[in-house]
């Protein structure tokens, strides 16, 4: 799963039906550290995220599936959680 | 997934089984603020409304095989939607 922080949503009316009825979020992809790595990802919402939060990424599709409930869904990228805290040990 | 444009069209009628009817479309990748990343590439076009310069989201891969109505046939890259908008989350006011 990857870091990732919504920074902003992608509004879409024609679409796979798939995606019908669910919000589609931007997000720059974090490293541990909190460093944007330059690559970003579209995700579904399936967490309620917020704008500017930072957030858990699933990017597998059999696993998308499931959270979304839809076994024919083609989508990879979903938000399955709000990050609380990250803790590297670094003291 | 990620954002593309579609810069043109492409036609091959000699193609392979389970790909009848499959409109291709040649999409720029995009990064995230939409300038061009990487190399174009041909995708098949599911939901089949996408034109030339419109910014459309894609999947790849097995998900690309997975978009079409007739589902996994040989595509690896797959248009799933048309962008009206990219802009701030609903709760930014």
């Amino acid at each position: 799963m990857k870091i990732g922080r919504v920074v902003a949503t992608v509004v879409s009316t024609v679409n796979h039906p798939s995606f019908d009825g669910r919000r589609l979020l931007l997000c720059d992809l974090l490293d541990p550290h909190g460093q944007s790595t330059g690559r970003y990802s579209i995700a579904v919402d399936a967490a309620f995220a917020g704008a500017g939060e930072k957030v858990l990424i699933l990017d597998e599709g059999n696993s998308a599936r499931q959270v979304l409930k839809d076994p024919a869904a083609p989508i990879r990228a979903v938000v399955v959680g709000v990050v609380d805290a990250v803790d590297l040990g670094e003291g | 997934m990620e954002l593309a444009r579609v810069i043109g069209t492409l036609v091959a009628t000699e193609r392979s089984a389970g790909l009848d009817g499959v409109p291709f479309l040649i999409i720029q990748p995009l990064d995230r603020e939409q300038r061009p990343r990487g190399e174009p590439l041909v995708a098949a076009d599911a939901v089949a409304m996408a034109g030339p310069g419109e910014l459309v989201y894609f999947v790849a891969s097995r998900e690309a095989a997975l978009a079409l109505p007739e589902t996994f046939v040989p595509v690896d890259h797959a248009i799933v939607g048309i962008v009206d908008a990219v802009g701030p989350l609903e709760d930014e006011g």
